[in-house]
């Protein structure tokens, strides 16, 4: 359903994503990883549009995405997916049960009295209660990544774009996370693109996996194929080796 | 040297070019959705509220300095303090009452939305309003740009009042001139055409002062260095640009009579 081909996109002089291709089937769950710096949150906003590619395409559900400009074109594009940033991003001037019913107005025809019941439902959700009239600023990362986390739940979207939904939680609350991305494949036929960073959750919740490196998808295949595969950069990078093509530059 | 200059010019012509966009898209959106209404009432309070005590601080000291200076001058050229109500109303309601509410106002609520809206920027606050349906330009800018052109033009009618009645305070009960000479002064000369004049220029910086604002805020780049960078940016932007509009608004309104 969406087709990603020799996508590229630079900031300035730093080429990011050079020639990226992939392919995201419908009601699977889709992890990328790659390391730190290599383009994956630049990779899905540009899915998402937030960001802007210089070359290459991206078709979604068959219609080319990539160099759409009106902002009304735009917000049609987006209202297909949700996305969970990294940082949460959740509007600190707004209390936590306002962040999470925040698009209910804009994507849905929710009527204002529901919003109280989803805000509660969705936030039992990531394992919070009774935090509705806090401010983000009184709560930990943690927290406000599941917060930010029920915000995208709450409009109930199709397609979900997880920028690492586990970083930062505990070892249970990963567990709890991850069986809720599948439980949304299971149950509503959720699309889900994953970036992760834990190895652990990604073998547990992916279809396919797909790693980015040096601007380019190393390796996208299905999960059990990936786990075995003999590509050494691939080897390297799962097995959380120091030793290997991969050599990160610690010291010039 | 050519070549920074060059790049300067540039650089200034981008930033027209991309605040004109802005507000482009502002019309666009005020044509396309309904309007943030309770987003524009709380931000018109805001704004009004936090610069009012320092806009009637800074009115009503003008107003007390416009008569200390016009008595004493009046005194030692016609050895007596006459006319301060005429001169203290035409400099406040034609010239400084609009321009130092604004001055007040881009240093205070100015920069206050130049930071929340760059704080947003690189928190991704604004990629998130667009991924929940909305448009910074729809949710943040428009409620902000109608808020100033509301709150200024009303606390510089608000200055003016307490300008002259900081010159009143002078002038009655240092200078000795009788309240009513004071009072009468003022309403004989100056006319609504006055009033007019200073209100219509508080407009045009108030809408420019949102448009900087907000521009600023929406361009930021860098983390918090860069909200600090932008904050400032947006607050020397707009008071410069307050003393060149002021200076083509009065040609114009001055030409048209007003
Ligand atoms: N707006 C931007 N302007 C300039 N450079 C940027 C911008 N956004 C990202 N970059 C650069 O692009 C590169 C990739 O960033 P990105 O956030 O996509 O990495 P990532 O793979 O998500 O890393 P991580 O796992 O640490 O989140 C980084 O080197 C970053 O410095
Ligand atoms: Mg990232």
């Amino acid at each position: 359903m969406i087709e990603i081909k020799e996508l590229r996109k630079s900031f300035g002089d730093k080429h990011i994503l050079r020639g990226v291709n992939l392919n995201i089937k419908e009601g699977e769950v889709t992890t990328i990883i790659g390391g730190s710096g290599t383009g994956k949150s630049t990779l899905i906003k540009c899915i998402i549009r937030l960001l802007e590619p210089e070359s290459g395409s991206i078709v979604v559900n068959g219609e080319d995405i990539t160099h759409i400009k009106s902002e009304m074109a735009l917000a049609k594009v987006r209202r297909n997916f949700g996305y969970l940033f990294q940082e949460g991003a959740l509007f600190d001037s707004l209390t936590v049960g306002e962040n999470v019913t925040f698009g209910l107005k804009y994507l849905t025809d929710t009527p204002k009295s529901e919003y109280a019941k989803i805000a509660k439902e969705k936030l039992a959700l990531v394992g919070l209660k009774d935090i509705e009239h806090l401010k983000p600023s009184e709560l930990s990362g943690g927290m406000k990544k599941r917060v930010s986390l029920a915000r995208v739940l709450a409009t109930e979207p199709k397609v979900i774009l997880y920028d690492e939904p586990t970083s930062g939680l505990d070892p249970i609350m990963s567990e709890i996370i991850s069986e809720l991305i599948l439980d949304l494949k299971k149950k509503l036929g959720v699309t889900s693109i994953v970036i992760t960073h834990d190895m652990k959750s990604a073998f547990e919740i992916s279809d396919t996996m797909a790693m980015l490196y040096e601007g380019h998808v190393e390796l996208a295949a299905g999960v059990k194929e990936f786990k075995k595969t003999k590509n050494p950069y691939v080897k390297q990078f799962i097995e959380g080796s120091s030793k290997g093509p991969i050599q990160m530059q610690i010291r010039n | 040297m050519f070549k920074s200059l060059g790049r300067l010019i540039i650089r200034g012509l981008t930033q027209i070019g991309q605040a004109s966009g802005m507000v482009y898209s502002c019309l666009f959106w005020l044509v396309k959705s309904p309007l943030e209404f309770n987003q524009t009432m709380q931000q018109t309070v805001k704004i009004g509220v936090e610069s009012m005590v320092v806009a009637t601080l800074t009115s009503l000291f003008t107003g007390m300095v416009l008569a200390l200076q016009a008595g004493t001058t009046m005194q030692s050229i016609l050895s007596e303090p006459i006319y301060i109500g005429t001169l203290v109303g035409f400099s406040l309601v034609r010239e400084l009452g609009p321009v130092l509410t604004a001055f007040v106002v881009a240093g205070r609520a100015g920069a206050a939305v130049t930071a929340e809206i760059g704080t947003m920027r690189v928190t991704e606050q604004i990629d998130a309003l667009h991924t929940l349906g909305t448009d910074p330009i729809r949710y943040l800018v428009i409620p902000r740009l109608i808020a100033f052109t509301l709150a200024i033009p009303i606390l510089t009618l608000f200055a003016n009042v307490t300008g002259m009645f900081g010159g009143f305070l002078v002038s009655v009960y240092s200078l000795g001139v009788p309240s009513n000479t004071y009072v009468e002064d003022i309403t004989t000369f100056i006319g609504v055409d006055d009033l007019m004049h200073g209100f219509i220029k508080s407009i045009f910086f108030a809408f420019m002062i949102g448009v900087v604002c907000c521009y600023r805020g929406l361009y930021t780049r860098g983390g918090a260095e860069g909200v600090g960078k932008s904050t400032t940016k947006a607050v020397v932007t707009s008071m410069v640009l307050i003393l060149v509009l002021d200076y083509f608004l009065t040609a114009i309104l001055n030409s048209l009579g007003i």
